[in-house]
Protein backbone atom coordinates (compact mmCIF):
# COMPACT_ATOMS: atom_id res chain seq x y z
CA UNK A 1 0.00 0.00 0.00
CA UNK A 2 3.10 2.19 0.53
CA UNK A 3 4.85 2.18 -2.31
CA UNK A 4 2.20 4.82 -4.54
CA UNK A 5 1.16 6.34 -1.40
CA UNK A 6 3.75 9.18 -1.79
CA UNK A 7 3.22 10.01 -5.56
CA UNK A 8 -0.63 9.71 -5.11
CA UNK A 9 -2.41 13.67 -4.97
CA UNK A 10 -4.91 14.24 -2.26
CA UNK A 11 -7.49 14.62 -5.16
CA UNK A 12 -6.24 11.88 -7.04
CA UNK A 13 -7.48 9.51 -3.80
CA UNK A 14 -10.76 8.61 -4.88
CA UNK A 15 -10.20 7.29 -8.09
CA UNK A 16 -7.80 5.09 -6.73
CA UNK A 17 -9.85 3.54 -3.81
CA UNK A 18 -12.41 5.09 -1.18
CA UNK A 19 -11.09 7.05 1.70
CA UNK A 20 -13.02 4.63 3.82
CA UNK A 21 -10.31 1.76 2.89
CA UNK A 22 -7.61 3.23 4.31
CA UNK A 23 -4.22 3.28 3.28
CA UNK A 24 -3.89 6.99 2.42
CA UNK A 25 -2.47 9.69 4.97
CA UNK A 26 -4.56 12.73 5.58
CA UNK A 27 -2.42 15.96 5.43
CA UNK A 28 0.55 13.66 3.87
CA UNK A 29 1.71 12.97 7.02
CA UNK A 30 1.55 9.81 9.42
CA UNK A 31 -0.87 8.69 11.98
CA UNK A 32 1.64 9.52 14.64
CA UNK A 33 2.92 12.93 13.66
CA UNK A 34 -0.46 14.38 13.23
CA UNK A 35 -1.82 13.19 16.69
CA UNK A 36 1.20 14.63 18.11
CA UNK A 37 0.45 18.01 16.60
CA UNK A 38 -2.99 17.96 17.71
CA UNK A 39 -1.84 16.66 21.27
CA UNK A 40 0.66 19.84 21.08
CA UNK A 41 -2.55 22.15 20.19
CA UNK A 42 -4.24 20.95 22.98
CA UNK A 43 -1.55 21.51 25.25
CA UNK A 44 -1.29 24.80 23.69
CA UNK A 45 -4.57 25.38 24.91
CA UNK A 46 -3.83 24.31 28.53
CA UNK A 47 -0.55 26.33 28.77
CA UNK A 48 -2.67 29.61 27.15
CA UNK A 49 -5.52 28.97 29.77
CA UNK A 50 -2.72 29.44 32.58
CA UNK A 51 -0.83 32.35 30.94
CA UNK A 52 -4.08 34.12 30.47
CA UNK A 53 -5.31 33.93 34.28
CA UNK A 54 -1.68 35.24 34.82
CA UNK A 55 -2.34 38.26 32.77
CA UNK A 56 -6.05 39.11 34.11
CA UNK A 57 -4.98 38.85 37.78
CA UNK A 58 -2.08 40.95 37.44
CA UNK A 59 -3.94 43.24 35.18
CA UNK A 60 -6.62 43.13 38.19
CA UNK A 61 -3.80 44.01 40.95
CA UNK A 62 -3.36 47.69 42.03
CA UNK A 63 0.69 46.50 42.14
CA UNK A 64 2.44 43.72 40.91
CA UNK A 65 6.12 42.08 42.03
CA UNK A 66 8.61 43.38 39.34
CA UNK A 67 10.09 40.75 37.97
CA UNK A 68 13.66 42.23 37.95
CA UNK A 69 13.85 42.72 41.24
CA UNK A 70 12.39 38.94 41.80
CA UNK A 71 14.83 37.51 39.72
CA UNK A 72 18.13 38.66 40.57
CA UNK A 73 19.98 36.46 42.38
CA UNK A 74 22.03 34.01 40.54
CA UNK A 75 23.80 30.83 41.84
CA UNK A 76 27.51 31.26 43.35
CA UNK A 77 26.59 34.24 45.84
CA UNK A 78 25.44 36.50 42.79
CA UNK A 79 23.08 39.26 43.67
CA UNK A 80 21.78 42.26 41.88
CA UNK A 81 21.83 40.35 38.49
CA UNK A 82 18.56 40.73 36.95
CA UNK A 83 17.36 38.29 34.45
CA UNK A 84 20.73 36.91 33.89
CA UNK A 85 19.98 33.37 35.71
CA UNK A 86 16.91 33.05 33.77
CA UNK A 87 18.53 34.24 30.32
CA UNK A 88 21.35 31.58 30.91
CA UNK A 89 18.36 28.66 31.59
CA UNK A 90 16.50 30.45 28.07
CA UNK A 91 19.82 29.69 26.00
CA UNK A 92 19.81 25.73 27.54
CA UNK A 93 16.63 25.59 25.99
CA UNK A 94 17.20 27.06 22.93
CA UNK A 95 19.87 25.33 22.35
CA UNK A 96 18.64 21.76 22.75
CA UNK A 97 16.31 22.39 20.55
CA UNK A 98 18.56 23.22 18.16
CA UNK A 99 20.72 20.03 18.55
CA UNK A 100 17.20 17.87 18.64
CA UNK A 101 16.50 19.68 14.85
CA UNK A 102 20.73 18.27 14.34
CA UNK A 103 19.13 14.48 15.98
CA UNK A 104 16.03 14.75 13.69
CA UNK A 105 18.57 15.17 10.38
CA UNK A 106 21.02 12.33 11.19
CA UNK A 107 17.71 10.11 11.59
CA UNK A 108 16.49 11.71 8.04
CA UNK A 109 20.11 10.20 7.05
CA UNK A 110 19.78 6.57 8.88
CA UNK A 111 22.65 7.56 10.68
CA UNK A 112 22.54 6.33 14.25
CA UNK A 113 25.57 7.09 15.64
CA UNK A 114 24.65 10.72 14.72
CA UNK A 115 21.22 10.72 16.20
CA UNK A 116 22.59 9.01 19.35
CA UNK A 117 24.94 11.96 20.02
CA UNK A 118 22.77 14.59 19.49
CA UNK A 119 19.83 13.50 21.20
CA UNK A 120 22.69 13.02 24.17
CA UNK A 121 23.73 16.50 23.85
CA UNK A 122 19.37 17.03 24.05
CA UNK A 123 19.05 15.81 26.87
CA UNK A 124 22.05 16.94 29.01
CA UNK A 125 20.64 20.68 27.82
CA UNK A 126 17.08 19.49 29.49
CA UNK A 127 19.07 18.17 32.70
CA UNK A 128 20.51 21.55 32.87
CA UNK A 129 17.47 23.08 31.97
CA UNK A 130 15.28 21.48 35.38
CA UNK A 131 18.61 21.69 37.60
CA UNK A 132 18.71 25.53 37.03
CA UNK A 133 14.42 25.91 37.68
CA UNK A 134 15.17 23.22 41.08
CA UNK A 135 18.07 25.94 41.87
CA UNK A 136 15.58 29.05 40.88
CA UNK A 137 12.77 27.49 43.39
CA UNK A 138 14.52 26.68 46.27
CA UNK A 139 16.51 30.06 45.93
CA UNK A 140 12.53 31.33 46.34
CA UNK A 141 11.21 29.11 48.61
CA UNK A 142 14.23 28.59 51.25
CA UNK A 143 16.12 31.82 51.03
CA UNK A 144 13.24 34.59 49.97
CA UNK A 145 10.49 32.15 51.89
CA UNK A 146 7.98 32.68 48.94
CA UNK A 147 5.02 29.88 48.50
CA UNK A 148 1.96 29.04 47.20
CA UNK A 149 -0.31 31.34 49.58
CA UNK A 150 2.36 33.51 50.59
CA UNK A 151 3.99 36.21 48.54
CA UNK A 152 6.73 38.55 50.40
CA UNK A 153 7.20 40.72 47.36
CA UNK A 154 5.30 43.70 48.07
CA UNK A 155 5.52 47.03 45.64
CA UNK A 156 5.16 50.42 47.22
CA UNK A 157 2.44 52.54 45.55
CA UNK A 158 3.64 55.68 47.53
CA UNK A 159 6.46 58.15 48.05
CA UNK A 160 8.08 58.53 51.34
CA UNK A 161 10.93 57.69 53.52
CA UNK A 162 11.59 54.52 56.15
CA UNK A 163 11.79 54.91 59.56
CA UNK A 164 15.35 54.56 61.30
CA UNK A 165 15.92 52.09 64.14
CA UNK A 166 15.61 55.33 66.51
CA UNK A 167 11.71 55.58 64.92
CA UNK A 168 12.51 58.85 63.28
CA UNK A 169 12.17 59.14 59.44
CA UNK A 170 15.64 57.91 58.23
CA UNK A 171 17.81 58.76 54.76
CA UNK A 172 16.51 55.52 53.34
CA UNK A 173 13.84 56.49 50.31
CA UNK A 174 10.10 54.74 49.61
CA UNK A 175 9.35 55.04 46.01
CA UNK A 176 6.70 54.22 44.25
CA UNK A 177 6.97 51.13 41.98
CA UNK A 178 9.70 49.70 43.62
CA UNK A 179 9.47 45.96 44.75
CA UNK A 180 10.55 45.05 48.19
CA UNK A 181 11.46 41.97 49.98
CA UNK A 182 9.99 41.10 53.79
CA UNK A 183 12.86 39.56 55.46
CA UNK A 184 11.73 36.73 57.65
CA UNK A 185 13.50 38.03 61.02
CA UNK A 186 14.74 34.58 63.51
CA UNK A 187 13.31 34.03 67.10
CA UNK A 188 15.33 34.36 69.96
CA UNK A 189 13.70 35.04 73.46
CA UNK A 190 16.73 36.04 75.10
CA UNK A 191 17.34 39.17 73.18
CA UNK A 192 16.07 42.32 74.82
CA UNK A 193 14.38 44.83 72.91
CA UNK A 194 17.26 47.55 72.87
CA UNK A 195 19.62 44.96 71.24
CA UNK A 196 17.34 44.21 68.71
CA UNK A 197 16.76 47.46 67.88
CA UNK A 198 20.67 48.02 67.67
CA UNK A 199 21.14 45.34 65.64
CA UNK A 200 18.84 46.40 62.77
CA UNK A 201 20.98 49.53 62.87
CA UNK A 202 22.81 48.65 59.95
CA UNK A 203 19.99 47.31 58.32
CA UNK A 204 19.14 49.10 54.65
CA UNK A 205 19.89 47.17 52.19
CA UNK A 206 16.70 45.06 50.52
CA UNK A 207 18.51 42.87 48.19
CA UNK A 208 20.75 41.23 51.19
CA UNK A 209 20.11 38.44 52.64
CA UNK A 210 21.38 39.29 56.26
CA UNK A 211 19.37 37.26 58.84
CA UNK A 212 18.03 39.12 61.86
CA UNK A 213 16.77 38.21 65.02
CA UNK A 214 13.80 39.39 67.03
CA UNK A 215 12.54 38.32 70.68
CA UNK A 216 8.89 37.26 70.04
CA UNK A 217 6.77 37.43 66.77
CA UNK A 218 3.30 39.58 66.46
CA UNK A 219 5.24 42.44 68.19
CA UNK A 220 5.13 45.78 66.88
CA UNK A 221 8.88 47.53 67.21
CA UNK A 222 8.31 50.98 66.81
CA UNK A 223 10.21 51.26 63.71
CA UNK A 224 8.67 47.66 62.32
CA UNK A 225 6.32 44.87 62.62
CA UNK A 226 7.19 41.78 63.10
CA UNK A 227 4.07 39.35 62.32
CA UNK A 228 3.17 36.17 63.28
CA UNK A 229 4.84 33.88 60.74
CA UNK A 230 8.07 36.44 61.31
CA UNK A 231 8.39 38.64 58.24
CA UNK A 232 8.80 42.17 58.65
CA UNK A 233 7.58 44.77 58.44
CA UNK A 234 9.43 48.02 57.85
CA UNK A 235 7.38 51.09 58.71
CA UNK A 236 7.69 54.14 56.06
CA UNK A 237 5.92 58.17 56.71
CA UNK A 238 4.24 58.98 53.31
CA UNK A 239 5.75 62.04 51.84
CA UNK A 240 3.43 63.12 48.63
CA UNK A 241 -0.10 61.88 47.98
CA UNK A 242 -3.35 62.49 49.92
CA UNK A 243 -1.96 61.47 53.45
CA UNK A 244 1.41 63.18 54.37
CA UNK A 245 2.90 62.38 57.12
CA UNK A 246 0.87 59.10 57.86
CA UNK A 247 3.10 56.13 58.88
CA UNK A 248 2.47 53.11 56.56
CA UNK A 249 3.60 49.57 56.98
CA UNK A 250 5.15 47.20 53.89
CA UNK A 251 2.73 44.41 53.32
CA UNK A 252 2.84 41.28 51.64
CA UNK A 253 2.42 41.52 47.98
CA UNK A 254 -0.60 39.77 45.53
CA UNK A 255 -0.89 36.65 46.62
CA UNK A 256 -2.06 35.14 43.64
CA UNK A 257 2.14 35.59 42.31
CA UNK A 258 3.49 32.32 44.20
CA UNK A 259 0.66 29.97 42.97
CA UNK A 260 0.92 31.55 39.70
CA UNK A 261 4.50 31.13 39.69
CA UNK A 262 4.81 27.62 41.09
CA UNK A 263 2.28 26.48 38.96
CA UNK A 264 3.09 27.27 35.56
CA UNK A 265 6.95 27.13 35.78
CA UNK A 266 6.21 23.80 37.39
CA UNK A 267 3.79 22.47 35.04
CA UNK A 268 6.35 23.50 32.10
CA UNK A 269 9.11 21.94 34.70
CA UNK A 270 7.25 18.70 34.27
CA UNK A 271 6.53 18.70 30.26
CA UNK A 272 10.69 19.39 30.26
CA UNK A 273 11.24 16.10 32.80
CA UNK A 274 9.08 14.06 31.12
CA UNK A 275 10.23 15.64 27.66
CA UNK A 276 14.04 14.06 29.41
CA UNK A 277 12.56 10.50 30.35
CA UNK A 278 10.59 10.22 26.44
CA UNK A 279 14.19 11.23 24.99
CA UNK A 280 15.97 9.06 26.94
CA UNK A 281 14.02 6.20 26.01
CA UNK A 282 13.84 6.88 22.49
CA UNK A 283 17.45 7.74 22.60
CA UNK A 284 17.65 3.87 24.22
CA UNK A 285 15.89 2.49 20.95
CA UNK A 286 17.67 4.44 18.36
CA UNK A 287 20.37 3.30 20.39
CA UNK A 288 20.00 -0.73 20.46
CA UNK A 289 18.90 -0.32 16.49
CA UNK A 290 15.58 -0.25 16.85
CA UNK A 291 14.93 2.67 14.03
CA UNK A 292 17.73 1.33 11.94
CA UNK A 293 15.49 -2.22 11.29
CA UNK A 294 12.43 0.25 10.88
CA UNK A 295 13.86 2.09 8.38
CA UNK A 296 11.46 4.84 8.75
CA UNK A 297 13.84 7.60 8.97
CA UNK A 298 13.42 7.89 12.72
CA UNK A 299 10.21 8.80 12.96
CA UNK A 300 9.60 8.16 16.72
CA UNK A 301 12.84 10.61 16.88
CA UNK A 302 10.94 13.24 14.67
CA UNK A 303 7.99 13.01 17.21
CA UNK A 304 9.75 13.39 20.13
CA UNK A 305 11.43 16.16 18.50
CA UNK A 306 8.10 17.53 18.13
CA UNK A 307 7.45 17.86 21.97
CA UNK A 308 11.15 19.10 22.85
CA UNK A 309 10.76 22.13 20.48
CA UNK A 310 6.52 22.79 21.64
CA UNK A 311 8.57 22.55 25.41
CA UNK A 312 10.87 25.74 23.80
CA UNK A 313 7.74 27.31 22.10
CA UNK A 314 6.12 27.34 25.69
CA UNK A 315 9.48 28.63 27.32
CA UNK A 316 9.19 31.79 25.22
CA UNK A 317 5.96 32.78 26.45
CA UNK A 318 6.66 32.08 30.29
CA UNK A 319 9.74 34.00 29.71
CA UNK A 320 8.18 36.75 28.33
CA UNK A 321 5.32 36.64 30.58
CA UNK A 322 7.35 35.71 34.07
CA UNK A 323 10.38 37.71 33.38
CA UNK A 324 10.59 40.03 30.33
CA UNK A 325 7.37 42.36 30.62
CA UNK B 1 12.30 18.63 6.33
CA UNK B 2 12.70 20.39 3.05
CA UNK B 3 13.55 18.07 0.29
CA UNK B 4 15.67 20.25 -1.98
CA UNK B 5 18.33 21.47 0.22
CA UNK B 6 21.46 19.25 0.55
CA UNK B 7 22.61 17.75 4.31
CA UNK B 8 25.36 20.76 4.12
CA UNK B 9 22.96 22.88 3.71
CA UNK B 10 20.45 22.36 6.03
CA UNK B 11 23.09 21.83 8.68
CA UNK B 12 24.02 25.05 8.13
CA UNK B 13 20.81 26.59 8.13
CA UNK B 14 19.85 24.91 11.89
CA UNK B 15 23.05 26.97 13.45
CA UNK B 16 21.58 30.31 11.69
CA UNK B 17 18.65 29.18 13.80
CA UNK B 18 20.36 28.93 16.47
CA UNK B 19 22.08 32.46 16.01
CA UNK B 20 18.70 34.49 15.12
CA UNK B 21 16.92 32.85 18.16
CA UNK B 22 20.05 33.46 20.45
CA UNK B 23 20.05 37.05 18.79
CA UNK B 24 16.48 37.86 19.38
CA UNK B 25 16.75 36.65 22.96
CA UNK B 26 19.37 38.94 24.17
CA UNK B 27 17.51 42.04 22.46
CA UNK B 28 14.91 41.15 24.29
CA UNK B 29 16.52 40.94 27.53
CA UNK B 30 18.27 44.16 26.79
CA UNK B 31 15.02 46.15 25.72
CA UNK B 32 13.53 44.59 29.26
CA UNK B 33 16.19 46.13 31.20
CA UNK B 34 15.76 49.40 29.29
CA UNK B 35 12.41 49.68 30.23
CA UNK B 36 13.01 48.67 34.31
CA UNK B 37 15.98 51.36 34.13
CA UNK B 38 18.73 48.90 34.69
CA UNK B 39 20.84 50.36 31.09
CA UNK B 40 20.78 53.60 30.21
CA UNK B 41 18.61 56.75 31.02
CA UNK B 42 15.57 56.14 33.29
CA UNK B 43 12.26 55.70 30.87
CA UNK B 44 10.35 54.70 33.75
CA UNK B 45 8.25 58.03 33.83
CA UNK B 46 7.53 57.83 29.97
CA UNK B 47 3.91 55.29 29.63
CA UNK B 48 4.72 55.99 25.96
CA UNK B 49 8.50 54.29 25.91
CA UNK B 50 7.06 51.28 28.28
CA UNK B 51 4.16 50.50 25.63
CA UNK B 52 6.49 50.16 23.17
CA UNK B 53 8.80 48.54 24.90
CA UNK B 54 5.91 45.70 25.90
CA UNK B 55 4.43 45.65 22.52
CA UNK B 56 8.34 44.81 21.17
CA UNK B 57 8.36 42.22 23.42
CA UNK B 58 5.27 40.36 22.69
CA UNK B 59 6.63 40.90 18.87
CA UNK B 60 9.72 39.19 19.33
CA UNK B 61 8.62 36.45 21.54
CA UNK B 62 5.63 35.59 19.04
CA UNK B 63 8.72 36.06 16.00
CA UNK B 64 10.19 33.23 17.77
CA UNK B 65 7.23 31.15 18.46
CA UNK B 66 6.76 31.09 14.09
CA UNK B 67 10.60 30.89 13.82
CA UNK B 68 10.14 27.62 15.99
CA UNK B 69 6.84 26.55 14.63
CA UNK B 70 8.05 26.74 11.01
CA UNK B 71 11.66 25.68 11.12
CA UNK B 72 12.46 23.82 13.71
CA UNK B 73 9.06 21.83 13.75
CA UNK B 74 8.83 22.45 10.20
CA UNK B 75 5.77 23.31 9.90
CA UNK B 76 6.72 24.98 6.64
CA UNK B 77 6.99 22.22 4.66
CA UNK B 78 3.66 20.40 5.83
CA UNK B 79 0.78 20.48 3.64
CA UNK B 80 -1.06 23.32 3.87
CA UNK B 81 -4.34 22.06 5.42
CA UNK B 82 -2.28 20.11 8.18
CA UNK B 83 -0.56 23.85 9.14
CA UNK B 84 -4.33 25.56 9.33
CA UNK B 85 -6.02 22.65 11.07
CA UNK B 86 -3.32 23.29 13.92
CA UNK B 87 -3.12 27.05 13.73
CA UNK B 88 -6.31 28.28 12.84
CA UNK B 89 -7.56 27.58 16.10
CA UNK B 90 -5.41 29.47 18.04
CA UNK B 91 -7.01 32.29 17.01
CA UNK B 92 -9.97 31.51 19.36
CA UNK B 93 -7.11 32.73 21.97
CA UNK B 94 -7.35 36.14 20.51
CA UNK B 95 -10.87 36.08 22.09
CA UNK B 96 -10.19 34.81 25.62
CA UNK B 97 -7.13 37.37 25.29
CA UNK B 98 -9.98 40.11 24.77
CA UNK B 99 -12.31 39.25 27.40
CA UNK B 100 -10.13 37.82 30.29
CA UNK B 101 -7.94 41.05 30.20
CA UNK B 102 -10.48 43.53 30.07
CA UNK B 103 -12.50 41.40 33.30
CA UNK B 104 -9.37 41.29 35.21
CA UNK B 105 -8.75 45.30 34.59
CA UNK B 106 -12.82 46.22 35.24
CA UNK B 107 -12.05 43.59 38.56
CA UNK B 108 -9.20 46.70 39.71
CA UNK B 109 -11.15 49.21 38.63
CA UNK B 110 -14.28 47.99 41.41
CA UNK B 111 -11.47 47.78 43.62
CA UNK B 112 -10.60 51.74 43.35
CA UNK B 113 -14.09 52.46 43.30
CA UNK B 114 -14.40 50.82 46.97
CA UNK B 115 -11.81 52.25 48.44
CA UNK B 116 -12.69 55.62 47.42
CA UNK B 117 -15.85 54.89 49.10
CA UNK B 118 -14.41 53.91 51.87
CA UNK B 119 -12.53 57.26 52.42
CA UNK B 120 -15.49 59.20 51.81
CA UNK B 121 -17.30 57.49 54.29
CA UNK B 122 -15.13 55.30 56.81
CA UNK B 123 -18.22 53.67 58.73
CA UNK B 124 -18.32 51.79 55.15
CA UNK B 125 -21.71 49.04 55.08
CA UNK B 126 -21.34 45.62 54.79
CA UNK B 127 -23.01 45.95 51.85
CA UNK B 128 -19.68 47.74 50.02
CA UNK B 129 -17.71 45.20 51.74
CA UNK B 130 -19.05 42.40 49.53
CA UNK B 131 -17.98 43.32 46.49
CA UNK B 132 -14.77 41.67 47.48
CA UNK B 133 -13.43 38.18 47.49
CA UNK B 134 -12.25 37.24 51.76
CA UNK B 135 -8.80 36.89 50.31
CA UNK B 136 -8.89 40.27 48.38
CA UNK B 137 -8.69 42.19 51.76
CA UNK B 138 -5.38 42.72 51.91
CA UNK B 139 -5.62 44.67 48.52
CA UNK B 140 -7.88 47.48 50.09
CA UNK B 141 -5.09 47.76 53.53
Amino acid sequence: MAEHDTTVMEHDVHHEQGAWDGGTEPFKASYGKLMMWYFLLSDAFTFSGFLIAYGSLRFSSPTWPVPDFVFSTAPFGLHGAPLIFVTFMSFLLIISSVTMVRAVQEGHRENKRGVVFWMLLTVLGGIGFLGCQAWEWNNLIATEHMSVTRNPFGTHTEEGVYLGPDGKAGEEAVEPGKTYLLHKADLDPSLTDTEVIASFSGHGDDEGHASHAVNAYDKDYGFMYVDEGGFIHRKFVVKEGENPGEIMMEDYGPKAFGALFFGITGFHGFHVLSGVAFLLIILINAGSGVYAARKNGYEMVEKIGLYWHFVDLVWVFVFLAFYLL
Amino acid sequence: MAGHKTYEESIKDVYKGLALLGAVTLVEVFISLLGKGHIGIDVSDYKVVLWIIALALIGLSLYKAYFIIYEFMHMGYEVRGLAMSVLLPILLLVWALIAFFQEGNSWKERREDVKKREQVDPNATPAQESFLLPEDTYLLS
